[in-house]
């Protein structure tokens, strides 16, 4: 059974159609990429998985359970985290503050144990700050734990909001134009990293990307949309030399 | 003796206030102003946690003080006094100094549940939907109080200052003060506590993006709706203590919006989002209010001019978002000594 | 209820309605272009309504200082209502220069404006306690109150000018902001405020603009007020001022035509429920209960439609 399986995903914001017809099967430990020129409607098909949006038609199936109609917060519980295509990390909150709340799927206690400060509460804070620490020391930024994550770096906060995605314990994550805003050196740490991630973590990973580096460089096969529509899918050196995804980029040769 | 710095401190204060009071050092009005800085405190405190940690825009705080107030002194006077609504009392006395505490409880309990029915509506939408509600609100309680006549309607309830002059009889102590001083202790323990956690975090997540707070999985609507009742049950407990007040009665209209805004201006005035600013904050405005009583209605007329000036030149209050200890970095070490500062322990103590 | 005394009860609902409407416009002008509840606007109302007491006083020569000549009742009430809205709408652009315009330069948060302007609220209203007393006053009656019956039903002059005048302000206002440059350029700002300036149009002069529209036309509701009830106090503001608030949301804050639908909403809400108390059966529904229900069912209706009557839901970018 695949992990994911979209079929018929069909979207309108009022009149406006912004997804059509969009299906995906992705297996467990796949590596995929979502491209498409801007607009075309990648992050809107984030957005439905993830239950920010309840789609107008089509179903959704993680791990076999029907995800439309959840609430985003249950989606999460349920094994999705990611990653934002503009940083949106809790700017006033520390670092460490950042990926601790995303431990808050996994919360076993209550307001009563928080408010009394029982055992059982100290005893999970305990566990969540150690988790949230090793993260963050394995994307390199535990020393800024104490620091607001407003004040670092854009791409140390790039790292922060892949520490907090992967807090979540996810199954599939998704990354939403990771390689935004990074400099060739920040890219080459990137396609080392979401493998090893993916290894790590024992991850199914989906990716949003214009950088063709990075989708060429590690995506085992990506679909393209344009217009909310598909319009093309297959492995990396397919999808370079298909007309209509050139076109779609580029816009009709003009004879 | 650094690791008992904390309750230290807070015994000491007992000492100072409570056994100030109860030997006669303190006279009765200091010893008001001291209740009603305690009231405030809390009031302040439990509105900060929704209107400062949350973000929201709470606006009838007194609302749910008038719930707790009603309830709490309904219980006492039904209880223990004899009345013409109620008649004779079903308790002894004596029952009443274990009692009181829990009918605070019921008090604070009584103005949660009305805070669970704003906030399932109001939690809706995002926006400044719960102004509007919160003032309807506290509009409506306002209004509902002052029609029930069988509890004084707007003349006013009577009763609390007989239980508690009874209490004395008892055993001579500064009970309000006492109980003020305890609600005082535990409204900041359970704000600090809540806050501190990753699930009182939440709460400013829910501040900062709600939308990613809600795809990080934190259960947005659960969590506001929990906070905004833990604030509205502390307002309660405020008010319930503020029922048995010296003067005797409680009637609607001080709990009307004037009340709300003063906590409101308590709650900018210290800060959003810092526990210490409010509590100074309070302080500093109650002791602001007894000192200008004199100029009498131009009191309203300088406050306000204060804040404006204030928003001015220091828009986020006295604190800003940080707690005294990140201000005085000291102050912390003398404060969490036994636990975080271990690997830095300073020179000297 | 025989359909005199329901016509009756309606004329009454309007009159009320309209006080409301007139009130909640400033509100909702104010809203749909700062984003910010001014919660000073119930008090313009009340100084619009004192100012013009004060400015129909002095014309009517009850002052020590008279005029030289006599002017007819007619030219007093004009130049009462142009003057105090003249001066209404100037105390409302100083306030917002003064009080708000700062903090929203700075970057402050819009609580913080909304905080500022409760402030203001209550300077305005002790200000006037401190300087005139509690008292309430007796507004000069400037129009000659006539009473006409038709049918069963009978009402005042005054208070087919208050109705009239009301629906004239709605009118004139969808004119303006659906037919002038300015008009338009409130309603840019109202649905993006940043790219309002960078098509050369300048947002403080439409925040003014706001301002002055909304104060003139409270300081308009202030003096048909005291003409319709005789008597104004420095509290009015509260109390009408706040329901006010509430009308422009239920009609859909920001929304021009929901104000005046909120306010006229509330007006029959408020008559209908006290009308209602005297019927057999419902005499407990006396007039102490009206605010009590008239917050209730709206609370209700926002409940189910949090947006208000013409209200859009603003959607957020994710």
């Amino acid at each position: 059974m695949p992990l994911l399986q979209i079929s018929g995903l069909t979207h309108f914001f009022g009149g406006l159609r912004a997804v059509h017809g969009f299906d995906l099967k992705l297996e467990e430990g796949e590596l995929v990429g979502l491209i498409g020129p801007n607009g075309a409607g990648k992050t809107t098909i984030f957005n439905l998985v993830c239950g920010v949006y309840k789609p107008t038609q089509g179903e959704i199936l993680f791990n076999g359970t029907n995800l439309v109609g959840c609430r985003p917060h249950q989606v999460t519980a349920r094994g999705i985290g990611r990653t934002f295509q503009n940083i949106r990390l809790w700017d006033q909150l520390t670092v460490l503050d950042n990926v601790r709340i995303a431990r808050h799927s996994k919360l076993r206690y209550g307001v009563a144990d928080s408010v009394l400060r029982t055992k059982r509460c100290q005893r999970e804070e305990e566990d969540i700050e150690r988790r949230a620490m090793e993260l963050l020391d394995i994307f390199g930024v535990a020393s800024h734990a104490q620091e607001l994550s407003k004040n670092l770096s854009y791409g140390e906060q790039r790292r922060v909001e892949m520490a907090r995605a992967l807090a979540v314990e996810p199954r599939l994550l998704l990354l939403d134009e990771p390689a935004a805003g990074m400099n060739p050196g920040e890219i080459d740490q990137l396609l080392e990293l979401v493998p090893f991630l993916r290894k790590q973590f024992s991850l199914t990973v989906w990716i949003i990307e214009h950088q063709m580096q990075v989708i060429m460089g590690i995506c085992e096969r990506i679909q393209v949309i344009d217009f909310g529509e598909p319009i093309a899918a297959g492995t990396p050196i397919e999808i370079q030399a298909n007309p209509r995804v050139i076109e779609a980029y580029l816009g009709k040769e003009v004879a | 003796m650094r690791r008992h710095s904390l309750p230290l401190i807070v015994v000491g204060l007992f000492v100072l206030t409570i056994g100030g009071s109860w030997l006669g050092i303190l006279d009765a009005y200091v010893q008001l102003v001291l209740f009603y800085v305690g009231i405030n405190i809390i009031l302040t405190v439990s509105l900060n946690l929704v209107n400062g940690y949350m973000g929201e825009f709470s606006c009838g705080h007194a609302g749910f003080m008038a719930v707790g107030a009603y309830v709490s002194g309904i219980l006492t006077v039904w209880l223990f006094a004899e009345d013409s609504v109620f008649g004779l009392p079903i308790l002894p006395i004596g029952w009443a100094i274990p009692l009181f505490p829990i009918i605070l409880i019921i008090g604070s309990i009584a103005a949660a549940l009305v805070g669970l029915l704003i906030a399932i509506p109001s939690f809706r939408t995002r926006g400044d939907y719960l102004a509007i509600i919160s003032l309807a609100v506290n509009y409506i309680v306002v209004s509902a109080i002052t029609n029930m006549e069988v509890i004084g309607g707007s003349r006013g309830f009577v009763g609390m200052k007989r239980v508690m002059n009874a209490m004395g009889d008892v055993f001579d102590a500064p009970w309000l003060l006492i109980w003020t001083f305890v609600g005082i202790i535990a409204t900041i323990l359970i704000i600090h506590n809540f806050v501190s956690s990753t699930l009182g975090k939440g709460v400013e997540a829910i501040r900062e993006d709600e939308i990613a707070a809600e795809i990080m999985g934190v259960n947005t609507r659960r969590t506001k709706v929990m906070t905004f009742m833990l604030s509205c049950g502390l307002a309660g407990l405020a008010g319930g203590m503020f029922a048995h007040w010296p003067g005797g009665y409680i009637n609607p209209l001080m709990f009307f919006i004037l009340r709300s805004t003063e906590v409101m201006v308590m709650v900018y005035l210290g800060g959003m989002g810092s526990i210490s600013g409010s509590i100074i904050s309070a302080i500093l405005f109650t002791v602001l209010l007894e000192w200008l009583r004199p100029l009498g209605v131009f009191k309203w007329v300088v406050i306000p001019l204060l804040f404006i000036v204030m928003m001015l030149y220091r828009p986020q209050g006295i604190m800003g978002s940080s707690e005294l200890t990140d201000v005085l970095p000291r102050l912390q070490t003398l404060l969490r000594a036994d636990k975080e500062v271990k690997d830095n322990a300073p020179a000297s103590d | 209820m025989t359909l005199d005394i329901f016509l009756q009860h309606l004329l009454n609902a309007l009159q009320w309605g309209s006080f409301y409407a007139l009130i909640a416009l400033g509100y909702t002008m104010v809203y749909g272009v700062l984003l910010l509840i001014n919660f000073a606007h119930g008090d313009i109302f009340m100084v619009g309504a004192y100012v013009g007491l004060f400015i129909a006083t002095f014309l009517l020569g009850q002052y020590a200082l008279r005029l030289p000549f006599t002017l007819p009742s007619w030219a007093v009430l004009a130049l009462t209502i142009v003057g105090s809205m003249i001066l209404t709408a100037g105390l409302g652009v100083f306030i917002e220069r003064v009080a708000y315009r700062p903090l929203r330069d700075r970057g402050a948060s819009r609580l913080y404006v909304v905080i500022s302007a409760l402030m203001v609220g209550i300077l305005l209203e002790y200000l006037n306690l401190a300087a005139f007393g509690a008292a309430d006053r007796g507004f000069p009656q400037l129009i000659r109150k006539q009473i006409y019956t038709v049918g069963g039903v009978s009402f005042t002059n005054v208070k087919i000018i208050v109705i009239g005048l009301a629906i004239l302000v709605m009118i004139g206002l969808q004119l303006i902001v659906r037919h002038t440059k300015v008009g338009m350029a409130m309603r840019a700002t109202s649905f993006d405020k940043v790219a309002v300036p960078l098509m050369g149009i300048s947002t403080n002069r439409i925040i003014t603009a706001s301002f002055t529209l909304g104060s003139s036309l409270a300081a308009l509701a202030g003096i048909m007020f005291g003409t319709a009830y005789e008597v104004i106090s420095f509290d009015m503001g509260i109390f009408v001022g706040w329901k006010a608030f509430i009308c422009a949301v239920v009609g859909g804050i920001g929304d021009i035509r929901g104000a005046m639908v909120g306010g006229f909403i509330l007006g029959f809400i408020e008559i209908f429920v006290v009308a209602l108390g005297q019927f057999s059966g419902f005499e407990w529904l006396s007039s102490t209960y009206r605010d009590l229900v008239a917050f209730s069912i709206l609370l209700v209706f926002l409940t189910f439609r949090p947006t208000g009557i013409f209200g859009v839901a603003r959607r957020q970018k994710v």
